[in-house]
């Protein structure tokens, strides 16, 4: 393989992990602070339909990633509801939310257009373009190093840098601010913080509505950026890969961005290479497909390094009696 | 209550007054648990709350830090009424509250800790610098020394409890309440934390001091309230008490545990404990070396601080929990150690277990009465029903009869376990345990929770087991009862046996001494 | 402290209310898209009840779901929750298509005894591994089985695409030979003379009543019922009653992958004959919200089966009567009634239990 070849897969990577790292960091977010989420995959898929829907009838794709935004907050704040104020399954919740998105964004999507459950195509101001960063041309000649900054680094859409950004930014807010060490703790132990005199609900609530950002974000990047429209279950599992890589991550934002690399990388090379040969044995694409899947329980089993998910997570917080 | 009558002219006393609790009552569905409290608590003082387990204690402290909400009174602090909704308002208030179970979070720091919602600014950095500083001064203070960059989950319970009141002080609390302190403390970590509550007064803080244990009343307070079924009783000045007195209070009437037994008749050794040790999970030694036997025809009792290994040694007898090494004879014949499911190999031997906390391990809640009568004997024969499935007309016998032998109330096998009374859930476990005549009873602290009748009823049982030539091992953190109970006694400390006693032949001050690890007896013949 | 609710109002009135949220919102969502919610009533139930056609088809996506949520209440009663019934059901399909590829059966009585085995077998199989992981190495059931529902996926396509397939474009392996075709419900009321529409309903359906009938007795009856009973509210107190934990999570897995499983009788063996990419189609989700809906009672898990049923049979008609309802309405529909019935539960319990306990006091 040749440099133009692996850039050119690096670089679908990339636009491949963007979304897993959105939904990732959401659930990060939202399990870090003791609430359960595998509702990713319907916010994101909800958030999907809601911004191409609004960019289609607005014609610009920053008010479908609002639109889109708030779709995700909205189930969000029902996830919230069930497991933080009603103190129900956050599991069962999820499931829910992932029916409830799958369902309707199908249904309103087919009453709206009537394209069988799709958005109509979206092209210009609809969609989030590429961007071409500083020097990308005149680096271009530049061996090695120029290719890389103008083919992969550069030339991507803005929510792309937007993903990747929030990686640091999320390890920033957990590890350096107030915010971030109440969000820990309440995921660990949530009567030391409701006793030190923060509330618990508060703080849940907060870390639930961050989740709907960051997923309302990765749904507007799959069908406004990524793709030119939606199409029905569009996000085909990218929730649950982004949940494998948050348990592969050990709920860690830095271990997050690799392990959503990887599986961006594994989904790349997939698409590109139909048949991978290893000696003689042809490795089938479901087996690439799977893998992610196959790692992550791998990881949860704790054959390679063990994945110790934060202590009250999965629990509603009550008080003592 | 005419015993808050000193209260009734507010004025003239208000500005000496750091809490004034007036007529404060809180229920939880039908079970009211204070009733129309009055409280004063003076500046400066050292103020103990002595109860039974259930007086209402706890609730009251969790109202005054805002953990609950009374349903009727009022909170004065320092003469002002002041209402405390939550937590917070309890901070402004100048409250702070150890609990029983401490607030910490595990994988954080001391410093992490102590800072946690009382961070100064939205980042960080000056939070912790400023804590640093606060807790260097602090140590000076108080005799409060901590390593502020420990891991929490890695500190000993003493050291857990440092952080605890570092963190009441980092939020410059003028009044400390304290959750019954010393129950999970070795005698030292307690004095150590008595010394601290001195320095703490010296510099005009109030405490409050929750606990059931008249010793420390007597040691370190001032004034003491005495509370019984969410109701207070009385205070009093701790100088012109006496523990008799105090004890009288809080039961009602005058406490006699002398339990009616006659001398011990032992017979053969029934069950033998060698060089028993566990290490658990962390590589923390929790039975260090354990050796004794139980003759059949005695009460052996096992007294200790709660969190000396008296558990674990009932876990691995029981057979659910693996020991690390050492054995255990049963007539003579070794007991498999090596699993956590070997339960059901020491109920077919003839072994019995009450375990210390039944809400948990010695019923199913949710299950009815009958279906717990046989939990742990499920497989019996007689209980069969063909096919694998279970005679549920021949449990439901088996359960009417327990219930009748056993006063159990109300009387009906259909009621959810949970409906019943803590004394009555108990009583449920020991008819299961008893019915079967076992050769070894296992018991583990047979009164926790339980009132004060079905206290006397359990330990006339326990006393007639003996007698019918069964060995009983008996774990207690209550020395009264172990004394009341006990043929022999021996003491734990730190995972080993720190000495054995005949019933007879000591007393409450030596138990106490080998319960710090202190044997006063050596030298003297064992 | 929860005051105790009387029996009929923790069984029928909150179930009952919750369910009725649960239509209410679906309704607002039918007028939002700017259809008469009552007419739609009238369509789903005069096409799912109104003829033995209709009824028929009812019934038999019934069974299946009666299967698929009896495994998902087994595992409820371990306080296990089991999202796998979706990967464990194709796995199913897999093994009752190799059962009856494997030989040319001479009838199908003598073929779906190991039909059965076969489709339990990897079902269970395929719960096992989670159960295994889960009792052995306490990784999360919940992960590790929406992880083996894309991992089945996967395999399914691979053996259809390399193993399985049948010539010609479609994923979908051979038919079966004619001696494994479970009699059809209309062929046996016909030979006693009771008319019926031709209809997929087939023998499978009275299997389910079996199986709901033996997980009742498992459940209830057997003292492999009251240990797994025990472990599911109280894991310490199994342990004390010296119930393996180990044993009883996979145990409770395994049954219920069979479970699952056992779902491929009614389409793969019942119906379509061949094993066809993607023949689960959520079966194993509306599982779940079949065993909320029922309480993981079988008796609540048939009867949420039919609704269920009820549902997909005159949802079809629906659409075809309503262009702008499509399908996926059924899919929100089972997204709210698991939502109500499950995680907003105490949406209705909390203000129900308030209403008795201030009755109770007078």
């Amino acid at each position: 393989m040749d440099l133009p070849v692996v850039l050119q897969l690096l670089d679908s990577s990339v636009r491949l992990a963007a979304p897993l790292l959105l939904a990732c960091l959401a659930g990060l977010y939202s399990e870090r602070a003791g609430i359960f989420d595998i509702g990713l995959e319907g916010k994101m898929l909800a958030a999907a339909f809601v911004a191409a829907a609004t960019s289609a009838y607005t014609g610009s794709a920053w008010f479908g990633l609002l639109g889109g935004m708030a779709a995700s907050i909205l189930l969000a704040l029902v996830h919230g509801l069930a497991s933080i104020t009603l103190r129900g399954n956050q599991l069962i919740s999820g499931v829910a939310i992932n029916f409830l998105a799958s369902g309707m964004t199908a249904l309103i999507g087919q009453s709206l257009f009537g394209l069988g459950g799709q958005t109509p195509q979206l092209d210009g101001p609809q969609r989030f373009g590429a961007l071409t960063l500083p020097l990308a041309e005149t680096l271009h000649g530049v061996p090695v190093l120029g290719p890389i900054w103008s083919d992969l680094v550069s030339g991507h859409n803005l929510l792309v840098y937007v993903a990747f950004l929030a990686v640091p930014a999320t390890w920033w807010v957990l590890y350096r601010t107030r915010f971030g060490l109440r969000l820990r703790a309440v995921g660990e132990n949530p009567a030391a913080v409701d006793t030190a005199g923060v509330s618990v609900v508060r703080l849940r609530y907060g870390a639930v509505v961050i989740a709907g950002v960051l997923c309302g974000i990765a749904g507007a990047y799959l069908s406004t950026a990524m793709s030119a429209g939606f199409i029905r279950d569009m996000t085909a599992g990218k929730g649950f890969i982004a949940l494998a890589a948050l348990i592969f991550a050990k709920w860690r934002p830095w271990p997050a961005l690799f392990a959503c690399l990887l599986f961006g990388l594994l989904e790349a090379v997939g698409i590109r290479y139909q048949g991978i040969r290893i000696g003689d044995f042809a490795v089938p694409v479901q087996l690439m497909q799977a893998l992610p899947y196959v790692l992550t329980v791998v990881i949860l089993a704790g054959f390679v390094g063990r994945a110790i998910p934060p202590r009250a997570g999965g629990r509603p917080y009550v008080k003592e009696r | 209550m005419t015993a808050s009558s000193a209260l009734s002219a507010p004025d003239p006393g208000a500005s000496t007054l750091a809490i004034e609790l007036v007529g404060v009552s809180k229920s939880f569905g039908p079970v009211q648990a204070n009733k129309d409290i009055h409280l004063a608590v003076r500046k400066g003082a050292i103020h103990g709350i002595v109860g039974e387990n259930g007086a209402g204690k706890s609730t009251l402290m969790s109202i005054l830090y805002g953990f609950y909400h009374a349903d009727a009174g009022e909170i004065r602090v320092n003469g002002v009424t002041t209402p405390i909704p939550d937590s917070q308002a309890a901070i402004r208030a100048g409250i702070g509250m150890v609990h029983q179970h401490f607030m910490l979070v595990e994988p954080f720091t001391v410093l992490e800790n102590v800072i946690l919602g009382a961070e100064n600014g939205a980042l960080l950095r000056p939070s912790l610098a400023r804590a640093r500083a606060e807790l260097k001064r602090l140590e000076q203070e108080y005799e409060l020394d901590v390593d502020p960059d420990a891991v929490v989950g890695e500190l000993s319970v003493g050291h857990q409890q440092r952080v605890e009141i570092l963190k009441a002080l980092y939020r410059e609390c003028d009044i400390l309440i304290l959750d019954e302190p010393t129950g999970v403390l070795t005698p030292a970590e307690a004095d150590h934390l008595f010394r601290i509550l001195g320095h703490l007064k010296e510099q005009g803080k109030t405490i409050i001091l929750i606990t059931h244990k008249l010793r420390e009343i007597m040691a370190i307070t001032d004034q003491v309230s005495v509370m019984r079924r969410g109701e207070m009783v009385r205070t009093l000045t701790t100088s012109e008490t006496s523990p008799a007195e105090i004890a009288e209070l809080m039961v009602g009437r005058r406490v006699l545990l002398r339990v009616e037994k006659g001398p011990a008749r032992p017979g053969e050794t029934l069950l033998e404990v060698r060089n028993l040790s566990v290490t658990d999970a962390k590589g923390v030694a929790r039975l260090k070396s354990v050796s004794f036997a139980v003759r059949a025809g005695e009460i052996l009792g096992v007294a200790g601080v709660a969190g000396n290994g008296q558990s674990e040694l009932l876990e691995v007898l029981a057979g659910y929990a693996p020991a690390t090494s050492g054995e255990v004879l049963f007539k003579g014949r070794p007991l498999d150690l090596s699993r956590h499911t070997n339960a059901d190999d020491r109920r077919d031997v003839g072994i019995a277990h009450v375990p210390e906390d039944r809400h948990r391990r010695g019923l199913v809640m949710a299950f009815a009465a009958w279906e717990n009568s046989c939990l742990g004997y499920h497989r019996e024969e007689r209980l069969q029903g063909g096919f694998g499935t279970l005679d549920r007309d021949a449990i439901r016998d088996l359960a009417r009869k327990g219930i009748e032998r056993f006063d159990i109330r109300p009387p009906s096998c259909d009621l959810k376990t949970a409906n019943f009374s803590g004394g009555n859930q108990q009583k449920i476990v020991l008819a299961r345990e008893i019915e079967r005549e076992p050769e070894v009873l296992l018991i583990g602290q047979p009164t926790r929770g339980v009132d004060i009748g079905a206290i006397e009823f359990i330990h006339n049982e326990i006393v007639a087991l003996r007698d019918r030539g069964k060995a009983i091992v008996l774990v207690s953190v209550e020395l009264d009862e172990i004394q009341a109970l006990s043929d022999r006694i021996i003491v734990m400390f730190d995972g080993a046996i720190s000495g054995e006693r005949a019933a007879g032949q000591t007393d409450e001050r030596e138990l106490g001494l080998l319960m710090a690890g202190i044997d006063p007896g050596k030298g003297r013949a064992a | 402290m929860t005051p105790a609710l009387p029996r009929w109002a923790d069984l029928v009135l909150i179930p009952g209310l919750n369910l009725a949220l649960a239509f209410l919102v679906a309704g607002l969502v039918v007028v939002f898209i700017g259809e008469d919610p009552i007419r739609a009533v009238r369509i789903l139930i005069q096409g799912s009840l109104g003829s033995s056609y209709g009824i028929g088809f009812t019934l038999f996506y019934a069974t299946t779901f009666v299967f698929t949520g009896l495994a998902v209440a087994i595992a409820f009663h371990a306080s296990l929750f089991n999202i796998g019934g979706e990967g464990q059901a194709a796995l199913g399909g897999v093994g009752a298509t190799l059962v009856c590829l494997a030989v040319p059966w001479p009838h199908w009585a003598l073929a779906l005894p190991f039909a059965i085995l076969g489709a339990g077998l990897l079902g269970g199989a395929w719960a096992f591994i989670p159960g295994y992981l889960q009792a052995k190495r306490g990784s999360h059931i919940v992960i590790t089985t929406i992880m083996f529902n894309f991992i089945a996926s996967a395999l399914v396509v691979y053996l259809l695409n390399n193993v399985l397939k049948a010539p010609g474009m479609s994923l979908e392996t051979r038919k079966f030979g004619e001696g494994t075709y479970l009699p059809f419900m209309h062929e046996m009321l016909g030979a006693i003379g009771i008319e019926m529409s031709r209809t997929p309903m087939n023998l499978t359906s009275i299997l389910a009543l079996a199986a709901a009938f033996l997980t009742w007795l498992l459940i209830w009856r057997t003292r492999l019922g009251y240990e797994i009973r025990a472990f599911g509210h109280s894991e310490p107190a199994a342990v004390y009653a010296g119930i393996d934990p180990v044993r009883i999570t996979i145990l409770v897995m395994v049954m219920s992958g069979a479970m699952a499983g056992l779902m491929a009788l009614n389409v793969v063996m019942g119906y379509q004959h061949r094993l066809v990419l993607d023949f689960v189609g959520g079966a194993g989700f509306v599982g779940i919200a079949v065993a909320l809906m029922g309480r993981s009672h079988p008796v609540g898990v048939i009867l949420a089966s039919i609704l269920f049923g009820i549902l997909y049979q005159g949802g079809a008609e629906l659409a075809f009567e309503m262009p702008a309802i499509t399908r996926d309405m059924i899919v929100v529909i089972q997204a709210l009634v698991i939502l109500f019935t499950g995680a907003l539960e105490n949406l209705v319990r909390l203000p129900v239990e308030r209403v008795f306990a201030r009755r109770a006091r007078g």
